[in-house]
């Protein structure tokens, strides 16, 4: 591992330790009350999971264009994270939906294009899994979708109004609520570049074994 | 196989929360902003902790899972590396 690393895992678990208590702090919204909380860690999350597609699709548009094993190996890695985090922001939004809208679910533009969203790296996964030789160049193809559909989620509540709060609630938020919203987006953010490196690392290794392989058959 | 079973284990929970039916008839109308709550609290027809409680706990416990699981492919991959560069070490001087 690099050697940051470690300081920095030292940092971002000390940030989630952290973050809790800087949440209980911070006032209840008044229309929600306290289930707005969610929103602390259902935003950074889902900002991951719009970071994680795009540059899983930039790495496969790279790969792509230049073959290069290292932006594939980088597509792979941050596929995994799209799953991730877009398993966390899936599950957290409804729970904060049931009690905010009294529905765990509406089938509005940003859920949906999140849940296709989310689909997608599992196709890319599945793909990379299963696909047998050529899957990489067929993954990455998928993986472009991916990173075109993250524009059109951050937007959609923009453009098509629905009961999910629009993206202008970020910059309005007062102090006392934009404080640890922005600590935790901190915090999710070095805990994805941290993931990222741990998945590469893997890639990497993985590699050196098929190499090792090779080399032990000749 | 333990890859079809996460994938369907977390497809199914996404899709329980996806088509449930909604608690109420019509939703309430989207908020522009947040804003601190007042002296007035929020009416709690549902109650809040048990959601909010809940989300963090899916959230802390997914990472945590997640780290664990990369930490053992990881050390698997580099304890497999390890032997194969032994035994290519051992096969040059033999």
């Amino acid at each position: 591992m690099p050697k940051w690393f470690s300081p920095a895992a030292i940092l971002c678990g000390l940030m989630f330790v952290v973050s809790p208590v800087l949440i209980a702090n911070a006032p209840d919204e008044s229309a929600m009350g306290m289930v707005y909380k969610i929103y602390y860690y259902h935003m950074p999350s889902a900002w991951m999971f719009l970071l994680a597609p795009l540059v899983c699709g930039v790495s496969s548009a790279l790969f792509l264009a230049r073959g290069r094993d290292a932006d594939d190996r980088r597509a792979w890695a941050a596929a995994e994270l799209t799953v991730l985090f877009g398993a966390l922001t899936l599950i957290t939004g409804p729970l904060w939906a049931r009690r905010a809208w009294g529905t765990w679910w509406v089938w509005d533009a940003r859920l949906t294009s999140s849940l296709v969203g989310w689909m997608i790296g599992w196709a890319y996964l599945i793909l990379r899994r299963y696909g047998g030789p050529g899957s990489d160049k067929l993954a990455a193809g998928v993986a472009l979708f991916g990173a075109v559909n993250v524009p059109f989620i951050y937007i959609s509540v923009n453009y098509w109004r629905t009961i999910h709060p629009p993206t202008t609630v970020v910059p309005r938020l007062p102090v006392s609520m934009g404080v640890p919203l922005w600590f935790c987006v901190f915090a999710f953010l070095l805990l994805f570049i941290l993931l990222m490196t741990m998945r590469l690392r893997l890639e990497a290794a993985r590699a050196r074994l098929d190499a090792l392989y090779v080399a032990l058959d000749e | 196989m333990s890859f079809v079973r996460t994938f369907a284990r977390v497809a199914v929970l996404v899709f329980c929360c996806a088509v449930a039916a909604p608690a109420s008839g019509q939703p309430p109308e989207p908020q522009d902003e947040f804003k601190p709550v007042g002296n007035s609290p929020a009416p709690e027809q549902i109650p809040a902790a048990p959601l909010l409680i809940g989300a963090y706990i899916v959230v802390l416990a997914g990472l945590f899972a997640y780290i664990v699981s990369l930490s053992r492919r990881l050390s698997a991959v580099q304890h497999d590396v390890e032997r194969l560069e032994g035994d290519l070490k051992r096969k040059g001087r033999g």
